[in-house]
């Protein structure tokens, strides 16, 4: 790991977490790639398609499910195969995994799962290395870029010596540090063609009790395999040996760079013997890992002493200000004498709908609707907070149309009930649900929220944009025709911009008894392309301060010096506007104008 | 006033934090001081959060290099250089410099979230950093603050603003200047390429005989001290309301309902603060809002 820059002739570049693994997957012969995006993994198949296309296939799958399914069968026909997504991605992908880590592989199969500890952009914490003890696989879990390239590269050949399917398990921290990596050419792959093996292949009950044996003496041989592969002690002073793996790793080394550390490549399965030795030479050990106690259980159940979890914090990411105050409170290192400075109060700052984004008017429409609403998973959960405050329930991506549909079989809601959803989250696994609400004729109205692309993940193309991951054309879903064919008796498609039209459109729908679809219909303005319209201007004598305007939660609009009978007037910040005209659509007293004092017009 | 990044911890690792508003190219400085430091020779580690950047949110970088770098994120008190590209977000971070040596540089423009606009009582101010550049620049060790936006749009484009501050930073820092305006040139789109010369020109120039930007954070709005004691008092007519629910959408803190027999009543009085947005929308001229301002009383 330690690079030198300077002292070797290889190429060396500096790499997000993400790149390396990309990286790694293609100098590791990798021929297919597969993901749904979801933050912090996305740019991993971005990556991807920056190499050769006679190299690799790379595509956005509909979902973390079929990207597995995707990638399993690549295996089947003998092309080492990866699919990426964040961790709760694996949640939908986890069906096919428990039973093909029954089957095994053909060609390797690398699962490669961003864990998202501290929940920058995730509605959990959950710690994909519990998938792995589920599914009895291998979990790798590299500590910088340099490591991510490397164990996704050897994870292809663990993976066909083993005949198991391998995570390689990242963090929202590795994923997006930059850090130097040592570069090398691409690995041919051994050639393979399908292999017709009626009893591996197909996952019988006959077959799977056959096999289940054959699982667990597995991931003993891949535990005892990690005693003298990618496992490594850090020689050092002292009688308290640390043992460690992944990110936590590298802020251990920050915080105690002198202490003798056992590095483990994976927490599943442990190199038993190499732990054990560790522990007899050291007379304290202790556990440091990010989120839940695997390790430090598994130590337990050897017979190990170890502390861990009694120190450093189950929940949240670590840092080296928390991995130091563990060492304190375990008594390893003196608590600094330097008084913490006191912290000015600043106004937060969350993330907000863009100025212009098309979502603003479906969630002012359903506000003045007054409609119960559940949300789902985008940009658009931001409408939950002030001051749209417009989601009632979110759960998870996909989950709006089921939870709508139980909520009116209850029977109490007195509001008409609303599901919202965008467009790639409908694609994802909204299309199953809004078939039981036509089959259970449930009273609900589904609004589609069509921005045209996968926007929270930075822009990504999907089923219904027509255009593939490489930036080619191909097949288009249209949704009007989707929801008819499922039975939708009630669709329309409305302009975004146009609030009223909205508004009626909404409040039809929610008239109509039984299922009912509106599709809100506007590009994102920040991808594929940046859209950029002439911004308009609050006219400053006719502002009445009623700031009906604010409502939208606009980052264009605040307020100006100006005050009238007592409250700010606004203005509109220029750089940001883009004239999407719904601010105007919403002034009473017509105070909002585009250049000039012209009427501001629809885009 | 004069300030070079010292090593915090001893061995060899410089931290720089950079932080700043989403839009405002935070990345572009950060991957501009990883690249010279890599091709210097010294490991370097950077480290952000993406996801919510583009959304207006606050956004942060942090760089860290030397012969050997083990976190890739710097430990709250041992920064040795922040740049911040927006005064709050320098206050938000300010707690990570290290503040015996740590060198503060800090853009003194102000972007004011809407977030920071939702109090709408009478006469109150937006809820935004109130520490000026002398509060600051008196408590860290040594610090640079100026308005960098307003130099950059004077030299032809605001957005160049981060390579000024840039300009500030490089004098932290052991690299020449022609390192920086190389490394700067390939990271700026060719048609901006002058204007980030002379930014960063501009704001190593600044440095030699640094002052401290004079006046408030916020300004000062001139508030009749009466006026935010005034009471507001609702005259709904209900033999006018038709119901027609136009009040009641509009009303931007949701204080008006209709009740069992359709007509507009107000429910939520505490939250009303006067805007008068549902008396001059009602069609019917159902409803009437007046003000009781009591008496000044003579101190």
């Amino acid at each position: 790991m330690n690079v030198q820059p300077k002292k070797t002739n290889a190429r060396i570049e500096p790499l997000m977490g993400n790149e390396a693994i990309a990286r790694g997957a293609w100098e590791g012969g990798c021929g297919v790639a597969v993901a749904y995006p979801g933050t912090p993994s996305t740019e991993i198949l971005q990556t991807v398609g920056t190499f050769p296309a006679e190299d690799i296939y790379a595509e956005w799958a509909s979902n973390e499910k079929t990207a597995l399914d995707i990638a399993i069968g690549a295996s089947f026909g003998g092309k080492r195969a990866l699919c990426a997504m964040k961790h709760v991605g694996l949640n939908v992908a986890s069906d096919s995994l428990m039973s093909f880590s029954y089957i095994g592989v053909n060609a390797g199969l690398v699962i490669v799962v961003a864990d998202d500890p501290g929940m920058h952009s995730s509605q959990n914490e959950q710690d994909t290395r519990l998938y792995a003890r589920f599914a009895n696989v291998p979990v790798l879990e590299p500590a910088d870029a340099q490591e991510a390239l490397d164990y996704t590269k050897t994870a292809f050949a663990l993976s066909e010596e083993f005949d198991t399917p391998v995570i390689v398990r990242s963090t929202t921290r590795l994923s997006h540090t930059r850090s130097p990596v040592i570069l090398s050419e691409r690995q041919a792959a051994p050639q393979r063609a399908f292999v017709d093996d009626f009893h591996k292949n197909v996952t019988l009950p006959a077959h799977a009790r056959a096999n289940r044996p054959k699982v667990l003496a597995r991931e003993a041989r891949v535990g005892a395999w990690f005693e003298d592969h990618l496992t490594r002690i850090d020689a050092g002073k002292g009688d308290v040996g640390i043992i460690t793996v992944g990110m936590a790793y590298s802020y251990v080394k920050e915080v105690l760079p002198g202490a003798p550390v056992l590095k483990l490549a994976s927490s599943w399965p442990l190199p038993k013997k190499a732990i054990a030795e560790f522990a007899k030479a050291h007379k304290r050990i202790i556990v440091v890992e990010e989120l839940e106690p695997l390790i430090e259980e598994q130590l337990a159940i050897m017979g190990i002493r170890a502390e861990g979890k009694a120190f450093f914090p189950q929940a949240g990411e670590l840092s080296p200000e928390i991995v130091k105050k563990g060492f304190i409170e375990a008594g390893i290192i003196e608590a600094p004498k330097r008084k913490k400075p006191a912290e000015p109060e600043i106004v937060p700052r969350p993330p907000l709908l863009c100025a212009g984004c098309p979502h603003t008017s479906s969630y002012m429409a359903l506000r003045a609707l007054d409609a119960r609403v559940c949300g789902d998973i985008g940009c658009y959960t931001l409408a939950a907070i002030e001051p749209l405050r417009a989601i009632d329930t979110c759960v998870a991506m996909g989950a709006s149309i089921g939870n709508a549909v139980g909520l009116a079989k209850a029977g109490t809601e007195t509001k008409p009930i609303v599901a919202t959803i965008g467009d790639s989250t409908f694609l994802h696994s909204g299309i199953p649900p809004l078939i039981d609400a036509v089959y259970m004729r449930a009273n609900i109205t589904v609004l589609i929220l069509d921005n045209h692309i996968t926007a929270m993940t930075g822009g990504q193309d999907n089923a219904a944009t027509g255009v593939s991951l490489r930036g080619e054309p191909t097949e288009r879903v249209d949704f009007e025709k989707i929801c008819k064919a499922l039975g939708v008796k009630w669709v329309k498609t409305v302009d975004s911009y146009d609030l009223g039209a909205l508004y009626q459109a909404v409040r039809e729908a929610t008239e109509h008894k039984g299922v009912s679809v509106v599709i809100s219909n506007r590009p994102c303005v920040l991808d594929p392309v940046r859209i950029r319209g002439d911004a308009l201007e609050v006219v400053q004598e006719t502002c009445v301060a009623c700031q009906s305007c604010m409502n939208l939660g606009c980052p264009a609009i605040s307020w100006s010096d100006g005050m009238y009978d007592g409250h700010h007037k606004v203005r509109i910040d220029e750089s940001l506007c883009i004239g999407c005209s719904l601010c105007a659509q919403v002034c009473p007293s017509s105070a909002i104008r585009a250049k000039g004092g012209k009427e501001a017009k629809r885009p | 006033m004069s300030g070079k990044a010292k090593n915090a911890n001893g061995d060899g690792v410089t931290s720089v934090l950079v932080v700043g508003v989403g839009g405002q190219g935070v990345i572009m400085v950060s991957k501009v001081l990883a690249t010279l430091c890599q091709e210097h020779g010294l490991e370097v580690k950077q480290s952000e959060v993406h996801g919510m950047a583009k959304r207006g949110g606050a956004v942060f970088s942090h760089v860290r290099f030397g012969r050997q770098v083990h976190s890739p994120v710097i430990p709250a008190g041992e920064a040795d250089v922040l740049v911040a590209l927006e005064w709050a977000e320098g206050l938000r971070w300010l707690h990570y410099l290290n503040p015996e040596t740590g060198v503060f540089i800090s853009d003194v423009r102000k972007i004011i979230p809407p977030f920071a606009c939702r109090d709408r009582g009478r006469g109150v101010m937006p809820h935004y950093a109130r520490s000026t550049p002398r509060d600051v620049l008196e408590k860290v060790s040594v610090g640079y603050a100026m308005d960098a936006t307003d130099t950059a749009a004077r030299l032809g484009n605001e957005r160049a603003a981060n390579t000024v501050l840039l300009g500030i930073m490089s004098t932290t820092l052991p690299f020449s200047e022609n390192a920086w305006l190389e490394t700067i040139e390939r990271f700026v789109p060719p048609k901006t390429r002058e204007v980030n010369r002379a930014a960063f020109l501009a704001g190593r120039e600044w440095v030699k005989d640094a002052t401290v930007p004079q006046g408030e954070v916020l300004p000062q709005v001139e508030v009749d001290p009466a006026l935010p004691q005034a009471r507001n008092v609702w005259d709904i007519n209900p033999a006018w309301c038709k119901g027609c629910d136009i009040c009641v959408k509009f009303c931007p803190e949701r204080c008006l309902k209709l009740d069992a027999e359709g007509k507009a009543v107000m429910v939520k009085p505490e939250l009303c603060t006067g805007c008068r947005l549902c008396e001059m929308l009602c069609p019917d001229f159902a409803i009437r809002l007046s003000k009781e301002i009591p008496e000044k009383v003579s101190s």
